[in-house]
């Protein structure tokens, strides 16, 4: 069996099928300078614009998992704490923060995208090393985009009644956000940057395993000169999490994560007037048509599965192809994986980086395991992974069918499962046979065709030639087990404000 | 129906596309893969960005040179110009005789017979434009003339242009025969085919005619004449190697590729090593089948390597200017 066990001798590049006399070109290493950043040894709660300690004093250490050592240790809150941020950020909404003119609030909300433009490079860093990420990536989509959230949202502040006209646009009060460890900092300027435009204030709880630029971003928010109590952020385990959603002074809660959480989420707070937004898990239809641009749908399809090492809840997991280009286009993508760079998150030639944690690569291995069993043909590149850390070799199934466990379940790895469909309407059907709904991707030359894919395909996001794209003008948000509620965009904005009329 | 398709990693099976009792049906029914031109020049840029350091870097810098077309074609070109030239082809850096000499001197069929005496016993190859370079609008009677009197003057590579009229009027047939008779004028010597990427304008076009090119039996097939906007991008060489790749796994032969006009970096010419590496592999990493069209790019490289084994740059005046 061919899957990934650590310190396995695997020949040192891709498989090139190298004649005699043909030697790789070993890209050197070019490794991120990492002596700009610092990062403290202990972190605690930053609740009213301090770091302060839990009650009782509780911490938790954080990893890298791409190396498996300490970064550093950061505060467990407790029951009391999460009061205690509530409060904070109850009061800060009370005194000041609803009282504030939007184009006051914006002035704060372009400040904090300036600063994180202009820190981008601390944020990239730390932002790899907590999650596992490739820094190419940190650096290109993730610390721009997460800008680009507050510079687009600090647009809306001061015109929230021309968004909504005759609606007197009001702001809810205390946003609870709960968000995962893929994407730390860009789902933290998702949650934060509506709800601070629309006049709330926030307790943020980061994922325990990728809280570090959570708390990079806290100084940030001093930096910005913010009002205490508008944006606190605490951590801890799942229940604080819990706690904090359950919280009888907070009127909104939006939640990035697991559906299993997230139903969890939603039953707890039935029958309360809490806002929720759920934005859940996927299981991406990636459709090729025999007419589609096919390099470039390789590269939407690698993008699709192997960006961000398959963490994606839209990633395109489920690639279906036309029978008539199957054989072309596996050939096109097993070549194509044999050149993905597998390694060191902070060497900038890095493709695909560490797997988050360990228990997350436990179920990786757990799913590619059910996969062989289930009789899938397994196809792995030659690559050597790091002796330490949480490393998967990029995966690709062929001979799925929509009955095995990887056609199904949500794997959150790079593995990718691929069927195959006749016609159209064989695609749409298949495509849409899954309990999620968050996103999907088409490829064809044909304009009418993407039309009708696009209207026929039951999820939030579909992308037409293109994979994993994403803008702050754009909502995005899940049909059925992926969740309900849109994020960015002015969608993303009426989630944090009160709409029922000329107030109460 | 059985669709004659693509299929890379087996010239055996494909050999009926090109030969066999499918050719008919190809002809009805086969087709060029489409190019989306948002993607190809997103893949370019990531490519661009890959961080090539120290000994990766070195290595690249030397075979950018060893794959060089060292080029001077001006109205304006003399004996004493090309003698110069060819002197900067042979040794390009005279204090340091480590570095390598380029592949070929390109220049004007009136100049090969200078080239011929400068480069004698050099290595350096001697390539020639002809076709009635740059415009190709020239009846095929004098394009096969001007190619027939370079090959005799000793030009042991022809760059020849492509009928872009032809081509843009949609009678690719004829822009086929010419290259197919063209190829047979040259007789021992390599042709590449030269497809003008900058007057073809799209993507689809530029991979439409880098297959017309390869089946009529160019050797290597190239970007541009650098006599127009915009010659070599990063994009379109990426869409040419993804035909020469294609074209490879359908055929079994082997094209190269050659990229001219407009690459004046060291770094430039990284990206477009390490794009053709990771898209055709290492065995298309030599200047038997990858060359730089460039008369100005040699010196930044020079420079660069000089920077990278001493960590200091020198000045544009410690490297001679031909």
């Amino acid at each position: 069996m061919t899957l990934t066990k650590k310190n396995e001798t695997r020949p040192a590049t891709a498989s090139w099928g190298l004649a005699a006399g043909e030697h790789p070109w070993e890209y050197a290493p070019a490794p991120e300078a990492t002596d700009h950043v610092r990062i403290e040894p202990e972190y605690g709660l930053f609740i009213g614009n301090e770091f302060t300690r839990s009650k009782p004093r509780r911490t938790f250490t954080v990893i890298n998992p791409a190396t498996e050592e300490p970064l550093a240790k950061v505060a467990h809150a407790s029951k009391a704490d999460v009061d205690r941020a509530v409060g904070a950020a109850s009061e800060a909404h009370r005194s000041v923060w609803s009282k504030l003119p939007g184009r006051e609030r914006a002035k704060y909300l372009y400040r904090i995208a300036r600063i994180l433009q202009e820190r981008s490079r601390e944020f990239a860093v730390v932002e790899s090393m907590n999650s596992g990420k490739p820094i190419k990536e940190s650096r290109d989509v993730d610390v721009p985009l997460a800008a680009a959230h507050f510079f687009y949202y600090a647009g809306w502040a001061d015109k929230l009644e021309y968004a909504y006209p005759n609606r007197d646009p009001r702001s809810l009060g205390v946003a609870a956000q709960v968000i995962p460890w893929n994407f730390p900092l860009l789902m933290l300027a998702w949650k934060i940057a509506p709800a601070l435009a629309a006049g709330n204030t926030v307790v943020l709880k980061p994922a325990s395993t990728t809280p570090l630029t959570a708390y990079l971003f806290a100084d940030v928010v001093r930096q910005a000169d913010l009002p205490p109590g508008v944006v606190n952020i605490i951590t801890g385990p799942g229940e604080i999490g819990m706690e904090l959603v359950t919280h009888p002074d907070v009127r909104k809660v939006a939640f990035t994560g697991s559906t299993a959480v997230g139903k969890m989420i939603a039953r707890a707070l039935a029958g309360t007037d809490k806002k929720v937004t759920l934005e859940l898990g996927g299981k991406a239809a990636n459709i090729v048509f025999d007419d589609a641009p096919l390099d470039q749908a390789i590269e939407g399809i690698v993008n699709g599965i192997y960006f961000n090492q398959g963490e994606v809840c839209c990633a395109g997991s489920r690639l279906f192809v036309q029978e008539s280009v199957y054989e072309p286009l596996i050939d096109k993508l097993k070549a194509r994986l044999s050149t993905l760079r597998v390694g060191d998150p902070l060497d900038k030639n890095t493709d695909v980086g560490a797997i988050n944690s360990a228990g997350q690569l436990a179920k990786v291995t757990e799913l590619v395991e059910s996969g062989i069993e289930e009789g899938a043909e397994i196809f792995q590149p030659d690559c050597q992974l790091p002796d330490r850390g949480f490393f998967f070799v990029p995966t690709l199934f062929t001979g799925v069918s929509q009955s095995h466990r990887i056609a199904q379940e949500e794997i959150f790895g790079p593995v990718l499962s691929v069927l195959t469909f006749r016609t159209p309407e064989e695609a749409i059907e298949k495509a849409n046979n899954t309990p999620y709904g968050l996103s999907a991707g088409v490829w064809t030359e044909k304009g009418s065709r993407i039309f009708k894919m696009v209207n026929a395909m039951r999820a939030g996001v579909v992308w037409a030639n293109t994979f994993n794209r994403f803008d702050p003008t754009s909502p995005f948000g899940g049909y059925k087990e992926s969740g309900y509620g849109r994020e960015g965009g002015i969608h993303g904005l009426g989630a944090y404000l009160d709409l029922s009329g000329n107030g109460r | 129906m059985s669709t004659p398709t693509i299929r890379p990693d087996s010239a055996s099976r494909s050999s009926d596309l090109t030969t066999g009792r499918h050719q008919h049906l190809g002809s009805l029914l086969g087709r060029v893969w489409a190019v989306d031109a948002v993607g190809v020049e997103e893949r370019a840029a990531s490519l661009a960005k890959r961080s090539i350091k120290k000994e990766a870097k070195l290595w690249a810098l030397d075979l950018a040179i060893r794959m060089m077309d060292l080029t001077t074609l001006e109205g304006k070109d003399t004996p004493g110009k090309v003698r110069a030239l060819a002197g900067k082809a042979r040794r390009p850096d005279p204090t340091d005789p480590s570095i390598p000499h380029v592949a070929a001197l390109c220049v004007y069929p009136n100049m090969i017979p200078t080239a011929v005496e400068a480069l004698a016993g050099s290595g350096v190859k001697i390539a020639s434009v002809a076709t009635y370079f740059p415009s190709g609008q020239a009846p095929l009677e004098v394009k096969l003339a001007d190619v027939r009197s370079a090959v005799e003057m000793g030009a042991d590579e022809i760059d020849m242009v492509i009928d872009r009229g032809a081509y843009l009027a949609g009678d690719y047939a004829s822009v086929y025969d010419e290259i197919v008779a063209v190829k047979e004028a040259c007789g021992e010597a390599h042709l590449k085919v030269i497809l003008e990427t900058g007057e073809l304008e799209t993507y689809d076009n530029v991979r439409r005619a880098s297959v017309l090119a390869m089946a009529a039996g160019a050797d290597f097939i190239k970007t541009s004449t650098g006599k127009v906007q915009p010659a070599a991008t990063l994009p379109v060489t990426l869409v040419m190697l993804e035909a020469i790749r294609d074209f490879h796994a359908q055929t079994g032969r082997v094209v190269g590729m050659k990229p001219a006009g407009g690459i004046r970096t060291a770094k430039e010419a990284i990206g477009y090593l390490t794009t053709l590496y990771e898209t055709l592999g290492p065995r298309w990493m030599t200047p038997d089948l990858f060359r730089f069209g460039a008369s100005s790019l040699l010196n930044d490289v020079l420079m660069q390597i000089r920077k990278e084994r001493t960590g200091r740059y020198s000045g544009g005046d410690y490297f001679t200017l031909d």
